[in-house]
Formats: C-alpha cells, structure tokens, sequence
C-alpha cells in the first residue's frame, strides 16, 4: 500500500540537499547569464556613448569623457595612483570598502535584531501594534542624514555611529516584514496548538516564527543593501574618512579633473551592496525549506 | 468610521507620552540644547522659519514626488513589458533584485554632473532611480505570482494575453505593487533630501545642513520635522489609495494599521 | 464511564443572532465510532470543537472523560483532525508527528520510539525525512493521523478529513482509520458530508439538522466487524444507508433539497 502510494506522491521535486547537481548547474548557468547581461550592458554603454558624440544630442544630458566615460578608462584608473604619488586606486578603495562595509555589517545585526525584537514584541498584542507602529513607519520618514551628525556627537564613537545609522535603516524593514510573517499561519495551526494547550511562548517558538522566515529572509535582503547605504551616507557628514563615503566625498570634488576615480568608488560600492545582499541569498538557502512556489 | 477613530488612540497616547517624556528629560538630564531643543523650541523655530520652510519644504515635495512618479512609472512599465517574456524576466530578475543593492546615492554627484546642478532634475533623478528597481522587482513578481490554474480557466475562455493580463494578472499584482509603492516613498524622500548634499540649492537638505553647520539645531530639527510630515504625508496618501482600491484582499485583515 | 457527555448544550454565535447548537445531547461511550452527518449549517463541526474545548458553549454542560472540556483539553485528552492535514511545512514528516510529544516535554528518545511506531501504524516508514509538500495528499493525511495519535489519547476527533480526497484513496484510508481504530483502542468522533462513509466506518451515525442545530436521530449500525470491503456490498449495508438517507431527507426537505445532492452511493 504504501509503495503504491510512493510512486504516485514524489512529484519529480527537487532533492533538497545543498550541493545536488540541479542546484550547482542551476548556479553556473545564472552566472552565466549575468555575464551575458554584464557584457551586454557594456556594449549598450558604448554604444550609447557613440551614438550621442556622433550626433551631439544633449537630452537627457550631454555625453562627453567628463559626464560618460568609456568604460576601460574607469576599468584603467584602478590600477593608477588616486592621487599623486599616493597609493593604487584600488588598493584605498578596497580599504575604504572594508572600513564601510564593518561599519554595515555591525549595523544590518543590530537593526535586524531589533527589527525582530519589535515584531515579537508586538504580534502579540493589537494595541500595542495600534500605538506604535506609526511611528515605526514615521521613523523611516526622519532623513537620517540631517541625524548623523547628532549621532556622532553623541556617541562620540566614530564608525560605531555609523553603524548606528546603518541600523536604522535596517530595523524597519525587519519589523514589517517580520511582523507580518508571525501573523501569517494558517489560523488551523493554531487551533491544532490550542489542542496541545501550548501556551503562547510555545506558539512562537513552534509556529509563528518558522512560519514567518520567508518573510524575515525577505526583509534581510532589503536590509543588507539598506545597511550598506546606510553606512556610506551616515559617513558624509560626519567627517569620517577612510570609508566610501569620504572617498565619494573626495573625488567628487576633483570629478571634473579625473571622472573616472568616481565611477571606480561607485562600482565597488556597487559590489559591497551587492556582495551583502548575495551573502543573504546564501543564507537563505540553507535555512529556509519550504515547498518550491508554483507559478504562472 | 467610528472604529478607525478608535483604532488611533494608542498612537495619540504615545506620541502625547513621548512628547512630555522628551520635555521632562532634558530637564533632568540637562541635554544641551543644541543636540535636542526642546518641543517647543522646535516648533517655535517652525513658525519663525515658516518662510523658509514652506518653500524649501515645498521644493522638496516636487523633487520627492517627481521622483517617486517617474520612477514608479517606469519600473512598472518595464515590469509588464518583461512579464509579457517570461523567458527574459526569469533570465533578468536576478539581475534585477542584484541591481537594486547598488547604493543608488553614490551616483547622485554623477547625477549633478549630467543634469543642471541648480535645477530639480538630479534630484528627481536620484529619487527615481532609487523607486525604480523595488518598484519593478515587486510589480514583476506581482504580476508573475498568478496561479496557473487562474490563466487555465482564462485560456478555457479562448482569452488572450491581453485579456488574462487585464483580468488577472493586474488584480494579483496590485497588493505587490502597493506594498512597493508604499517603500518608495519614503526612498524618493530619502533621495530628494540626500541629494541636496551634494548641490547648493534651496530645499530641505541643504536647510538642514546650514543650519547644523551654524549650529541652530532649533531649525534643523524643525526642517526634519517638515521632512517626516511631508513623507508621512505621502505614505498615508499611498495607503488610503491602497486601502480603498484592495478591499478584497484577505491578508490584509491580519496586520494592524495599514 | 463515556468518554464524551453532552447534556443540554447550546450554543448561540452573538454576531447575527444564529443558534448552531440548541439542546443538544449526546453520549460517547469507549470504543464507539460515532459520525456526525447533517446538512450544511447543522453544526457539526461546531459541535466537534465544543467537545474539543475549542468553541464554548453557551449553556448546557460538556464533559469528556470525566471532566470538563477544557480541562481535557489542557490534560492532552484528545487528538485532532482537519479536513487539511496542517501539516507544518519547515518540519519533516518524522518533526510533524513528533510535534505534540515535544509540546509534551517528551525526551528525544521515547519521541523517536513513538514516531516510529506511529508511521509503522499508518505504512508511512521510511518517508520520515521527506517534506509534506513532497506527498500526495493520502499519504499527508496519514501524516496528520498519526500525529493525532502520537501520545496515545483516548479520544479522536476528526473533522472531514477525506473529504479533499478521491474516492478510492479514500475508501482505502477508511479501512485503514478502522483498523487503526482497533490497534489503538481509540473512541472516534468523525464528521462527514458522506452517509456511505459515515455508515461504513461507524457504530453509530448522528443525523443532525440545521437552523438551530440539533440531534434529529440515531442510526446503529450492527455490521459485523471488522469491516472490509465486502461489507459495502452487504444488503444490510444498503439498509443502513437508506435508513440515514432518510433520515436526512426529512432533515433536508426543510432547506430545499440542495443539502446531499452530491452523494452518489
């Protein structure tokens, strides 16, 4: 009866292990078709730059070696001293990433712990939700620039206020999500936890936040770029150096001389965003398990 | 109307509670003034700053809302246009979600550099670009999230693709794309307001920063304070619209306020 | 001593004024397998989870195995079955089942030996590490069956659980819940929308009718025991079934014959 049953239950699913031969396949072939879309993305570039010095359009902007360089003369200027006689680009700028990305890093755990912290917090009870939620929302309305400063000074803790602002940035979207998450089972689970007399703790533990990872894993994606930019504007006013903000602070102001210093500060902040944000994919993928969503 | 009424006297609670907290405790801790003025102070300096603050204030709701409409607008349109390819969208959603962890705010002085540094433009396009990508990840997903057996009962009707989008796609994508319009507000605020820093021109940012660099906390606090009303402002708009529009939508009952 | 006791219960929802239970009584006794069948509205499943402390009742007194509802239902005194299996999708087969011995405060240990045992008792071995969403939805059922008995209880509640079904993964399960029944000694409480079923897997049928809910009649069955599928084609089989029908149609008659039309037997 139950071999009967087998054949016709396993519905072809993927295996779940980590390391199966679909799942690095499925891998390399993304890969592949990112470089594809990079590669693409570089030709559409000169060729938009062609096309526009050729026929001197000006809308939306005028494209000259100043406003859109050629892409291997930022790819060039990595490997050029960022200023004279100084170190290699790329050698500051891998320092100021990593200086920025600490700063991230310790903000998005923070922020994401307390994001959890007020979702459990408040799924409990409607009220509270009522009373507070507002100004969670507000919260993120409060242009944390015009903050960062106060925050420095009141810390008087250099990159940890940094990572303060980061954390900021990162809360919000926990909370929701989270929120939303543990309020997401199926109203018949938790009857049948009624039917144990499982007492709330235990329905939290058991239920709701299991049930409510994917939405977690979702709101950390959002987070671990918000962090990242957090982390990088939190650093321009602030007068910190040694980061990405003050390096884009920097070249910013020498942009007209050489552009192309800036495009590089902004590629690898590009990469420390995105690195972020893969390394929760990552994550992701090893913790959550849920059933492969089936869509039209 | 009676119940939502009710529904926001925690908050009103609060917020009186917060207020006489901060009051009592710079008294007792001694605060220095110029890292938290007082209430009052703050909106005393809104009336004596009034000018300024409604017409920096009024520039930078344009820079926010252009910003906001025309990114969402377009990552919208690019979202239906690559739903229509499945093939494609499947190919570029990573792509997508990847792109939208670039901090869109490192290229707001490149911004400065294409468009005129003193018109609204650099701004708007930073708000933009900033709306654009979680406004097309969400409406793409929204619009792919259809259950195959709701386009089977549309294909059984000898429908079309234009009439399964309209029927069925749209509905299923709405709740996405109001949940993701609702993030893009704040985000085009945020980027009107960031990339003042990097210009010279007279909105709320550069409010802010004046006055933190001549040390008169009052009105940079009272600038943030205009700035959180005017995205409040946005948000709830965005919610009421939300709110009329999904009536139908089941998983919405569960959360608290909108 | 019954395991279930109903006397006089009512139960009335405040929002719309509605009686779905009125006057209810009712007398389990160990090793019954009662149905509850009625017409859409009756109460049944409403009735099921007043036993199952669940819903309270609005009067009228509830026991189950000698004490009050609720404190069966705190004493772990009954599994439960929905028409959904609520089977947890982060937790594997051998996890779900293991859920109620955990909320027990089991250790590891006897929870393993239990498990065990309870897939042996519904074929299910040797599918312990796979995911819900990788069975078929027979094979969820039992999942959630054997989940329902893990800590043995001497009462089991089921709300429709084939009714989402086919026909033929659903008469097999039928003679696998009644030998189940019989291993475990168990009293069943099980509501459903089919009199064959009801007939088949019952000692007793309870024929409810709606608006208010209530007890319209009391169908024994006396086919031998145990059943199997040759008990289907028996006479006294169809006599039974045509006894509730009755029953039913006069129960149904009041609501304009939409109730049963899709019983086919």
């Amino acid at each position: 009866m139950a071999h009967a049953g087998h054949a016709a239950a396993l519905r072809g699913q993927v295996p779940t292990r980590a390391f199966s031969r679909e799942r690095v396949t499925a891998a390399a072939m993304r890969i592949g078709v990112v470089t594809a879309a990079l590669l693409a993305f570089w030709g559409l570039w000169e060729l938009y730059r062609f096309v526009w010095v050729e026929t001197g359009w000006t809308w939306p902007f005028p494209v000259n070696d100043t406003t859109l360089p050629h892409v291997h003369t930022i790819f060039k200027a990595f490997a050029d001293p960022s200023r004279v006689q100084g170190p290699l680009l790329i050698s500051v700028l891998l320092r100021a990433a990593l200086f920025t990305g600490k700063e991230a890093l310790v903000g998005f755990l923070m922020g994401a712990s307390l994001g959890f912290f007020i979702a459990v917090s408040l799924v409990h009870s409607r009220l509270m939700q009522r009373a507070f939620l507002p100004y969670i929302v507000a919260s993120q309305t409060i242009p944390m620039l015009a903050v960062a400063p106060m925050v420095v000074v009141w810390l008087q803790a250099g990159w940890l206020s940094v990572a303060v602002i980061a954390a900021y940035l990162t809360f919000f979207p926990v909370a929701i999500n989270t929120l939303r998450g543990l309020q997401s089972a199926d109203p018949r689970a938790h009857e049948l936890l009624r039917t144990y007399a499982a007492s709330r703790w235990k329905v939290l533990w058991h239920l709701r936040v299991p049930a409510s990872l994917p939405y977690l894993f979702s709101a950390l994606k959002v987070s671990a770029t918000a962090s990242v930019v957090g982390a990088i504007i939190g650093e321009l006013p602030s007068s910190i150096e040694g980061g990405l903000g003050g390096a884009i602070l920097n070249f910013n102001q020498y942009y007209s001389l050489v552009p192309a210093n800036l495009w590089a500060t902004n590629l690898i902040a590009a990469a420390l965003g995105i690195a972020f944000f893969l390394a929760v994919v990552v994550a992701e993928k090893l913790i959550v398990r849920r059933a492969p969503e089936h869509t039209a | 109307m009676r119940a939502r009424l009710r529904d926001w006297i925690p908050a009103i609670v609060v917020f009186a509670a917060g207020i006489a907290a901060w009051q009592l405790s710079i008294e007792i801790f001694n605060i220095q003034k110029f890292l938290l003025p007082k209430p009052w102070a703050i909106v005393h300096a809104c009336w004596t700053q009034r000018h300024e603050l409604s017409s920096a204030g009024w520039l930078t709701l344009k820079e926010a809302l252009g910003g906001f409409a025309i990114g969402s607008a377009l990552g919208i349109a690019f979202a239906t246009v690559l739903a229509r390819f499945r093939r494609l969208s499947d190919a570029l959603m990573p792509i997508a979600i990847a792109a939208n962890a670039i901090p869109i705010i490192a290229f707001s002085p490149i911004f400065n550099a294409w468009f005129d540094p003193l018109s609204l433009t650099p701004r708007m396009a930073t708000a933009g670009v900033l709306c654009f990508f979680p406004v097309m990840v969400n409406t793409l997903r929204g619009l792919t999230s259809v259950k195959p057996s709701q386009v089977e009962v549309m294909r059984s009707y000898a429908a079309g693709e234009l009439a399964i989008f309209r029927r069925v796609r749209v509905p299923t994508a709405l709740p996405f794309v109001f949940s993701a319009l609702k993030v893009a507000t704040v985000l085009a605020m945020i980027g009107a307001i960031v990339s003042d820093y990097f210009g010279t021109f007279g909105s709320l940012g550069i409010t802010i920063k004046n006055s933190v660099a001549l040390f008169d906390f009052e009105t940079a606090w009272a600038a943030i304070l205009v700035a959180s009303i005017l995205g409040v402002g946005m948000y709830v708009t965005v919610s009421l619209v939300e709110r009329f529009t999904l009536k139908w939508d089941p998983t919405r009952q569960e959360r608290g306020t909108a | 001593m019954s395991v279930v006791s109903i006397s006089g219960m009512t139960k009335t929802f405040p929002k719309g004024n509605v009686t779905a239970l009125q006057e209810i009584d009712l007398e389990v006794e160990p090793g019954e397998f009662v149905s509850l069948i009625g017409p859409s509205g009756c109460g049944k499943s409403t009735l099921l989870r007043v036993i199952g402390d669940l819903i309270q009742p609005t009067s009228g007194t509830v026991e189950v195995n000698g004490k009050g509802a609720h404190q069966a239902r705190l004493d772990h005194d009954y599994g439960i079955v929905f028409q959904d299996s609520v089977l947890f999708d982060w937790r594997t087969v051998t996890k779900n089942v293991a859920l109620p011995l955990e909320m027990l405060g089991w250790d590891r240990a006897k929870r393993k030996q239990r498990v065990d045992e309870m897939l042996r008792l519904v074929e299910l071995q040797g599918f312990g590490d796979h995911h819900p969403w990788q069975l078929s939805g027979g094979m969820q059922m039992r999942v959630a069956i054997a989940r329902a008995l893990a800590f043995e209880p001497p009462l089991l509640l089921m709300d429709e659980p084939f009714g989402a079904l086919d026909e033929m993964t659903r008469e097999r399960l039928n003679i696998e819940l009644l030998q189940i029944w019989r291993r475990m000694e168990s009293t069943v409480v099980f509501v459903t929308h089919s009199i064959s079923e009801a007939v088949f897997l019952s000692t007793r049928v309870v024929v409810m009718s709606p608006r208010p809910g209530r007890i319209a009649g009391i169908v024994d069955i006396d086919l031998a025991q145990p059943r199997s599928a040759d008990t289907r084609e028996d006479p006294r089989f169809f006599e039974h079934v045509t006894a509730v029908r009755e029953l039913l149609r006069s129960v149904g008659a009041d609501d304009h014959g939409s109730v049963l039309a899709e019983e086919i037997t």
